[in-house]
């Protein structure tokens, strides 16, 4: 006999996980960011309720200032899944205009993205939200559980997580409370790479090296997305060809200089410029500790 | 070694057919911080070239900040995780960290040396393939490595790599490898560790990390990296194994199509093979496994399917398909060993949720026989289990499940604890064997019924709990309660705290776990008085939510009456009727409930009467209203 692949194992893994959050939680929903993370999670959801498509919605917390091509493969996916999208954008950031060029990426991030989310969260009633989130990203990740526990506030507490031991996953919850949970916990960055070429998901094109229009902001290469995006004294959008290793708001994801338009190539400059992939976002940069305090106040 | 850069830059497709094929192996590394764990694994991280070059900026600027090593990189602060941990520079929690070379990928489990030991390093080992045993060279065996071993042995790692570090300090001097070798394999034997491999290292220098390097020419086994790279992976074991599969889901989008949905934990299956699905012993064949990518001719261990049968056979989350010649076995009543996993104690009598593969079911520990210490593995007599604990115990649970040992399979023999209440993990466990066959065991079938023997009385049975602090006025009102009924000409009895004290419970003291105990008998007497047609009235305590709640899931649908006799604690103790206050406020008494034991409110009781406030005659008469009002004695 043969033994499984380290691939295979991660997959039927998550598949484990996403069906012991549909047998034992009432009302489940996926966080669908776009991002090629979510493209793989909602790969294997298909995969583990198929026949059936997957018994639960798609929420988008939208920002307003994603990129105008995530927008349309968004809308794409859903239709083609055959699942609810449900997307929200918090209404008192809209009123009040929250945006990354005035607000900076901090107040932005926390408005549109902290409280959007758990405002869908209460909002909708979800008692189990899958996030896309994998333990090699980010020191704080790696020490956090698949079923994370969140109070009705939506906090997380570090220092009381609950065990987990062997394939058992407590999903007993008070009213109220709720549980992120992570079926992507054990992938690596290379390994959902691996899995997308191998299955052939379908990403992005951003993700792909194409001549793009960018300026050059503290160090960064900012992609002008459309005519919102204020460009200061001196700066002229000048065509480059780039690609982008991870997606969010376009104010705020640096582009790299990329010759990489196919996917063994974008797997191969990854292994050889050996940047971790969270470098083109923004939000990290302030300090390693930045992410775990982000994340007892609720973010995903 | 590791990653071949000039394959990557040369043959990128050719990188990843290759990488596609590796195997996962996860693995844990246990040890004090002392023993140079974290600076290991950081070797590891940086030897397999997985680090980025952020990473590296930012630990050489956190090596001179927090390091250890002078100015020399410290591969420690790699795998140190939250903030917090890190300005004390220590870890405290399980974190899991990836690496890969060119035959394997793996996945370490890094949990601390300190106090929570036995919870992380139980709750890392027990998805561990092989465990790193790291053991100062210059300290040999100490209390700490004893402790880990046996937790390894415990948890049933397969493979044991004793990782002989800081030979660098000891001149890699080989007599001193020996003799540690001896003294451990002397150890070892008495836990019943069988695979162990023995490598003299310098994680810090890097010998025998990944290569051999030059300074111990007399050790000729594997490097670390070489034996991680190809000892076993318990799932080859477990395919040769009969076939399990906890179902977890049965997926059932139209008539056409039902099928079973989990991960197979053992053995393997094909289309055609004959099963039996435990606990309820009905047979079938398989007809299809079903993927998204289309059907397999065979699915085994470590693969998450979709099983379809042949007959139309009553199967639900929770049971097991097995092999139909090797089933798994059913059973109600184990020995098992439990490893106590937070700061409130295990209690034997108290009613827990124990989840084992997809099965949840209520359990209560009925004995801990023995406790074992882990610094020393003496057995010490036990009444409960503190946090950290280890015990071995006997464990009841509602209804039979299917299971195996656990050192057999993991999956159908590991099990947690959930409190009831807190919903929180509080223990986890290994079945060791069925106590009994619970298939010999019936109900004796009557042919009187509860039913029956109540509308003889004519009356609904049903037990009315009257829970309150010492002096509340329990005992003052059931008694008025009573006679009431009685008058009425309803039938009843009345369990009351003290008396029975004296006789049934007299071996019981005021321990929290004895007061559990006596909640546990008290309630299946109720229960069966109930059975005999009775209103029983109960006047005690009952301090604790949980007990509550299992006297309540005992009786049938609203046959339990919890009436909470609130009375404030200073009124209890100005009436103190017994004089027991006084006696606890002068620290003769302990455990006193209100005092120095809690008094757990009830939350939605079925009355609540504000004592303090009502004649006892008036809160008598509210309990009768009560009863009217649901049915359970006739309107006058």
């Amino acid at each position: 006999m043969t033994a499984l692949t380290h691939l295979q194992k991660l997959e039927a893994e998550s598949i484990h996980i996403m069906r012991e959050v549909v047998a034992e939680t009432e009302n489940p929903v996926m966080l669908y960011s776009v991002g090629k993370d979510s493209a793989v999670m909602l790969h294997l959801a298909r995969k583990a309720f198929a026949p059936a498509p997957p018994p639960f919605p798609l929420l988008h917390v939208d920002t307003r200032w994603k990129f105008r091509a995530m927008y349309t493969f968004r809308d794409n996916m859903a239709r083609e899944m055959g699942m609810d999208l449900l997307v929200h954008i918090n209404p008192e950031g809209v009123e009040k205009d929250i945006n990354p060029f005035t607000h900076g990426s901090a107040i932005h991030t926390d408005v549109m993205k902290t409280e959007g989310l758990k405002q869908a969260l209460n909002q909708y009633g979800f008692d189990a939200a899958f996030g896309g989130a994998r333990r090699d990203e980010e020191k704080s990740r790696a020490k956090e559980r698949v079923f994370s526990f969140r109070t009705a506030q939506h906090r997380w507490d570090p220092k009381n997580q609950r065990p987990e031991l062997w394939k058992l996953y407590n999903t007993r919850k008070h009213k109220g409370e709720s549980i992120r949970v992570f079926p992507l916990s054990n992938w690596t960055e290379l390994d959902i790479w691996q899995y997308i070429y191998l299955q052939d998901i379908p990403i992005v094109p951003l993700y792909y090296a194409a001549e793009r229009p960018v300026v050059e902001r503290d160090g960064a290469l900012i992609m002008v997305d459309d005519d919102r995006m204020p460009l200061k004294p001196g700066e002229v959008p000048m065509m480059r060809k780039v690609r982008f290793r991870t997606l969010g708001c376009y104010p705020l994801t640096g582009a790299i200089e990329s010759q990489a338009d196919t996917l063994p190539a974008i797997i191969q400059e990854m292994l050889l410029t050996r940047t971790s992939e969270r470098q083109g976002r923004v939000i990290d940069h302030d300090s390693a500790a930045s992410m775990e305090k982000k994340k007892q106040e609720g973010y995903f | 070694m590791a990653h071949a850069s000039d394959m990557i830059a040369g043959d990128i497709e050719g990188y990843l057919k290759a990488h596609e094929h590796k195997g996962l192996l996860r693995f844990i590394t246990c040890g004090s911080v002392d023993d140079g764990k974290s600076t290991l694994i950081g070797r590891l991280l940086f030897e397999s070239k997985l680090l980025f070059e952020d990473q590296l900026a930012a630990i050489k600027a956190d090596s001179k900040k927090y390091g250890t090593q002078g100015e020399e990189m410290d591969f420690a602060l790699l795998v140190d995780g939250l903030a917090a941990e890190r300005e004390q520079g220590i870890t405290i929690d399980v974190a899991y960290r990836f690496f890969s070379t060119d035959k394997r990928k793996f996945i370490v489990a890094d949990t601390p040396g300190h106090e929570q030991y036995t919870r992380n390093m139980v709750t890392g080992a027990s998805t561990a393939d092989a465990a790193i045993l790291m053991v100062d060279a210059r300290h040999g065996i100490l209390t700490q490595t004893r402790r880990h071993s046996f937790l390894m042995a415990l948890i049933g790692i397969r493979h044991l790599v004793v990782a002989i570090n800081k030979m660098d300090l000891v001149d890699y001097s080989k007599a001193r490898f020996d003799e540690i070798v001896d003294e451990y394999r002397a150890f070892a034997k008495q836990l019943g560790l069988e695979d162990m491999t023995f490598i003299p290292l310098s994680a810090l220098k890097g010998d025998n990390v990944i290569e051999h390097g030059h300074h111990m020419p007399w050790y000729h086994g594997p490097t670390l990296m070489g034996y991680l790279e190809t000892v076993e992976v318990d799932e080859e074991r477990l395919q040769h194994t009969p076939l399990r599969m906890p179902v977890q889901w049965v997926n059932r989008p139209n008539l056409d199509f039902r099928g079973f949905t989990g991960m197979i934990s053992s053995g393997s299956v094909k289309p055609g093979d004959a099963i039996r699905v435990q606990p309820s012993g009905k047979t079938s064949r398989i007809k299809r496994i079903y993927t998204y990518e289309g059907d397999l001719e065979q699915a085994i261990a470590g693969q998450s399917v979709t099983l379809l049968l042949e007959d139309e056979i009553d199967i639900s989350r929770g049971d097991v398909i097995s092999g139909v010649d090797a089933p798994a076995e059913t059973a109600d009543q184990f020995e098992t060993t439990l490893v106590w996993m937070h700061d409130q104690p295990l209690l034997p009598g108290r009613p827990y949720l124990l989840k084992l593969g997809t099965q949840t079911v209520s359990a209560t520990v009925s004995q801990v026989k023995y406790q074992v210490n882990v610094n020393t593995l003496e057995h010490t007599a036990a009444k409960q289990l503190d946090l950290n604990g280890i015990g071995v115990c006997t464990l009841s649970l509602s209804r039979p499940v299917a299971f195996d040992p656990y050192k057999e399979n993991a999956d159908t023999g590991g099990y947690i604890l959930i409190d009831r209440m807190t919903n929180n993990t509080v223990g986890a466990g290994m079945l060791h064997f069925a106590l009994r066959r619970s298939q010999n065991i019936h109900m004796q079938h009557v042919d009187i019924d509860k039913q029956a023997r109540g509308i003889a009385k004519g009356q609904k049975p049903a037990v009315l709990w009257f829970t309150g602090l010492s002096g509340a006025g329990k005992s003052t009102i059931a008694n008025l309660v009573e006679k009431k009924l009685h008058a009425a000409g309803q039938h009843t009895y009345l369990l009351d705290g003290d008396n029975v004290r004296h006789g049934l419970n007299r071996d019981l003291g005021f321990t929290d776990a004895d007061r559990v105990e006596n909640i546990r008998r008290v309630a299946e007497v109720a229960r069966l008085m109930a059975d005999a047609g009775l209103i029983v009235l109960t006047a005690f305590i009952s301090p604790f939510r949980s007990e509550r709640q299992m006297a309540r899931d005992l009786m049938e649908e609203g046959e339990f009456i919890e009436i909470f006799v609130d009375t404030p604690l200073d009124v209890a103790e100005e009436r103190d009727p017994k004089g027991l206050y006084k006696k606890a406020r002068r620290g003769e008494l302990k455990n006193f409930t209100g005092i120095d034991s809690a008094y757990e409110v009830p939350e939605s009781p079925e009355l609540h009467l504000r004592a303090a406030e009502l004649s006892t005659e008036e809160a008598a008469d509210a309990v009768i209203a009560l009863l009217r009002e649901r049915e359970l004695i006739a309107c006058d």
